[in-house]
């Protein structure tokens, strides 16, 4: 590491690698220098002015956001040419500015109304009538109301840096410049709502949430994205009983700001009006409402009927229950109902990656990794669509650190904008392609691979091969898609698995033999929706169905249990890199129970002892029972993400014939997907725009 | 959309002058020569740029609306820029504007009905040590005055 070097600022003695910026040198002395474009991870923009300071020997004030430290500067933020530069500042971004706090959507946590109080003036010497500009809406998630704009870049600079989007830009000058979609008048773009998060004012507003609340009125919980598999902290706003935002201002989490629009603004599936929100048990050939009791005496009825005559029973976990519940789940099925056939979609080879490390835990990437690995190759996956978060990681590890990048796909993926090769193949032609990049690969310090659903069985065993032929230190991310789809591998919903990749002695049906057994007798499905996409053979068959909605299989069903969001709940899930982390439930819905609580209940009515079912002593069995899952609970406690680290997946056949990627886009998500109006009612729904990427 | 050889031709080597990757900076010379080609920067004229510099039309249409010596219009055939900013002001660049608004009979933007002339009052065009100062399509008109100013409007009138 290169010397530090030493300077002063306010007479106090600090030091800092050279490169520092004297706005941060500050920071960490705690002196605050207001600033309003100047945004760590984003280029330098140099436009508000509002970081003056008086450095020693220059001839005027210098802007601390793009000054670097040297040794021996004497840098002072407290003087009165400093306060009085701070004052003007504000002066003149209040020029034009509405003086309408109270009735703007910021208000409260503004960053000009904060500064104006703490630096401004109380009186303007301007007495022109203000420039007013009517507002606009871009999309239904953005909005924008020019004459609050300050032109701080902060929304244009996150959308073509941060997301690669490039569809915010600012055009004309002076006083009338002002911020312009990329369509005209309106956007095509992610519609993540990053651009109106980081809008420091009242600029961009979100449809979704505007003018619903004032921040200091709403809970603020920090819980887990439900939808896909990278697993970022969402913080929801919540109040009366209801989300109104989702965002991640505090930087908490793996993804640290970063969200997608479903992690962002998708939580409105949750209050769909057609929410399930009693039991329905079927009589005279419908689904009529019942009590919990007798919804449950009913199913207990049945399921004690079919494991006394020894009938066959099947049971489907789902891609987004926590940990604690697919656990107790396979424990329900094994122990409790005596069978072996417990499966769930499978969306990606996890099994088949863990055997082919036979053991190198430390050969699992994380989040953090993305960021920071020299070099990284993406196959048979379209990140921006698929693994939005991840895109973005890689993306600033890019912009930071100049990482390469390769990607093998079977369409253009956003990554082609500045990878140092892109390979176009079509599905299969993949680790062909792969190999021919070990030359390039060879000379990378290190390399992460991320791989899609399409390379599965022995694609993946040929894929760590190659790997390991390269002779750098290779990690290794296998995609899956959903919440908590690789948690559904790691508790054991799969018949040839137990818990933590051990392998089971009585293997039952996969779930698709379970759909096609003519004999089956029982099929239990929780948070699953199998008879979307295909038919249950077995027409007597007894059907049970945990879900939030009438999904296509729950309207087969016998008996229909309306299960809790994981917005409702606590617990765990694991992202596609492993990584645990806790849910917190955010609010209740009148009607509903969560799964594991409605497993307990189950058990209870037909005397099984399986145990408590609450996610903390559940949560202590994984940890106590489940190889990989020894977790330090501190980390989880403090809303950290925690690395698992499976041992070897046993020498079991691979099944690269049951993993059936989702091929969800940004826009769509499975069931929950389906129930979120704020994702049907955007442009872009349901992924069209970028048609022909990935995989 | 393509331009006349000569165009094309230029744009080749405008394109090359850049070091790798800064295909962008051939945006504005690019923007001026294709206006004059074509008359005015039209949408479509937007795209094409865009798509040769690599950057998206959005990017392009920022600097269309900054700099004003780009127009989305077709302006008249002789195109009247008259300084108004302060170096000018002081020396009554303001009233030249007014004179040559009274004379041609349009504003600020506007366009002679016969497409002969249009009139825009422009910031400082770099031209202060001489000012008041006129720009006529590319062509400078330094230290001007008000007869100045009505000989220059009148041969203009007269070139066919
Ligand atoms: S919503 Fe996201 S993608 Fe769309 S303009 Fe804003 S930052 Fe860009
Ligand atoms: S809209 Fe907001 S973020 Fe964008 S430039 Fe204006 S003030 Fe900054
Ligand atoms: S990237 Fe995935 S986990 Fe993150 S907000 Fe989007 S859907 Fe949720
Ligand atoms: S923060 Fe330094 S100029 Fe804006
Ligand atoms: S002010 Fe007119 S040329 Fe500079």
């Amino acid at each position: 590491m290169a010397e530090l070097v030493h300077l002063t600022i306010d007479g106090r003695p600090v030091e800092a690698a050279p490169g520092t910026l004297v706005i941060d040198a500050a920071k960490k002395l705690g002196i605050e220098i207001p600033a309003f474009c100047y945004y760590e991870g984003l280029s330098l923009q140099a436009a508000c002015r509002m970081c003056l300071v008086e450095v020693e020997r220059a001839p005027k004030l210098l802007t601390a956001c793009t000054l670097p430290v040297a040794e021996g500067m004497v840098v002072r933020t407290a003087t009165p040419a400093v306060a009085q530069a701070r004052k003007s500042m504000l002066e003149l971004l209040l020029t034009n500015h509405p003086l309408d706090c109270p009735v703007c959507d910021k208000g409260g946590e503004c960053e000009l109304q904060d500064m104006a109080f703490r630096y401004g003036v109380g009186e303007s010497r301007f007495a022109e009538t203000k420039v007013h500009v009517p507002e606009k809406q871009f999309s239904p998630v953005v909005f924008f109301d020019a004459p609050r704009c300050i032109l701080c870049y902060r929304c244009v600079r996150i959308c073509n840096e941060g997301l690669g989007v490039n569809a915010l830009g600012v055009v004309n000058r002076g006083a009338v410049s002002e911020i312009a979609p990329n369509r005209g008048d309106h956007l095509e773009c992610d519609e993540c709502g990053a651009c109106i998060d980081i809008c420091p004012v009242g600029a961009l507003t979100s449809g979704i949430y505007r003018y619903h609340a004032r921040p200091w009125e709403m809970e603020h919980v920090g819980t887990i994205c439900t939808f896909c598999s990278n697993g970022c902290k969402t913080t929801l706003g919540v109040r009366g009983n209801r989300i109104l935002r989702g965002n991640n201002r505090d930087r908490s989490g793996v993804n640290g700001e970063f969200l997608c629009i479903k992690g962002r603004y998708a939580f409105d599936f949750l209050h769909h009006p057609e929410r399930l929100q009693s039991p329905l048990v079927r009589s005279g050939g419908e689904l009529r409402p019942v009590s919990w009791v007798q919804a449950l005496g009913a199913v207990a009825e049945r399921f004690l009927e079919a494991r006394a005559r020894g009938g066959r029973i099947g049971v489907v976990g789902s891609n987004r229950t926590t940990n604690e519940e697919n656990y107790f789940l396979q424990k329900f099925a094994r122990q409790g109902l005596g069978t072996g056939s417990i499966d769930h979609r499978r969306t990606g080879d996890v099994p088949a990656l863990l055997s082919a490390l036979a053991g190198r835990g430390d050969a699992l990437a994380t989040v953090a990794d993305l960021y920071t690995t020299k070099a990284a190759l993406v196959v048979a996956s379209d990140l921006a669509q698929q693994h939005p978060l991840f895109a973005f990681q890689l993306r600033a590890n890019w912009r930071h650190h100049h990482a390469r990048v390769y990607t093998v796909t079977r369409g253009p993926v956003r990554e082609d904008q500045y990878s140092v090769q892109a390979l176009r193949v079509p599905p299969g032609g993949e680790l062909e392609a792969v190999e021919s990049l070990a030359p390039a690969l060879r000379k990378e310090p290190e390399l992460v691979i991320l791989f899609g659903g399409g390379i599965r069985g022995a694609a993946v065993q040929r894929l760590v091969a190659f790997g390991d032929s390269l002779g750098i230190p290779v990690k290794y991310v296998c995609l899956v898609d959903y919440s908590n789809s690789r948690g559904a591998f790691d508790m054991g919903l799969a018949p040839e698995l137990l818990p933590g990749y051990q392998p089971a002695p009585n293997p039952g049906l996969t779930l698709a033999e379970m759909l096609a057994a003519p004999d089956l007798d029982v099929l239990w499905v929780v948070g699953a929706n199998p008879l979307r996409e295909a038919s249950l053979a077995a027409e007597k068959a007894f059907v049970v169905v945990q879900d939030l909605f009438l999904t296509e299989t729950a309207a087969r069903a016998d008996v229909v249990l309306p299960a809790a969001s994981a917005y409702e709940k606590a617990g765990t899930v694991t992202n596609t890199c492993g990584e645990v982390q806790r849910l917190r439930p955010a609010l209740k819905v009148m009607g509903v129970k969560s799964d594991l609580e409605i497993f307990g209940l189950l058990a209870r009515a037909m005397r099984l002892e399986l145990g408590g079912a609450r996610p903390e002593p559940v949560f202590e069995e994984i940890r106590a029972n489940v190889p990989g899952y020894g977790v330090p609970a501190a980390v989880l406690a403090t809303g950290g993400a925690a690395q698992t680290c499976p041992a070897a997946a046993p020498e079991i056949p691979p099944r690269p014939d049951l993993v059936r990627p989702a091929s969800d886009t940004l826009f769509t998500s499975g069931t929950l997907g389906r129930y979120s109006k704020v994702l049907s009612s955007v442009l872009e729904f349901p992924g069209e725009l970028y048609k022909g990427a990935g995989e | 959309m393509t331009f006349s050889p000569d165009l094309e031709a230029r744009f080749a080597r405008l394109l090359e002058s850049y070091p790798p990757g800064r295909r962008r900076s051939a945006l504005i010379p690019m923007l001026m020569y294709a206006q004059d080609e074509v008359g005015a920067v039209t949408g479509e004229v937007v795209e094409e740029v865009a798509r040769r510099c690599g950057v998206t039309p959005l990017q392009v249409d920022e600097v269309v609306s900054y700099y004003s010596m780009l127009h989305r219009q077709p302006q008249g055939k002789y195109h009247v820029q008259v300084c108004t900013n302060i170096s000018c002001l002081l020396r009554g660049g303001d009233k030249l504007y007014e004179q040559a608004s009274r004379k041609l009979g349009i504003g600020h933007k506007e366009t002679t009905a016969d497409g002969r002339f249009s009139l825009e009052e422009v910031e400082c065009i770099g031209a202060c040590s001489w000012a008041p100062a006129i720009q006529v399509n590319y062509d400078f008109h330094h230290d001007m005055t008000p007869e100045k100013l009505d000989k220059l409007l009148a041969s203009l009138e007269k070139i066919q």
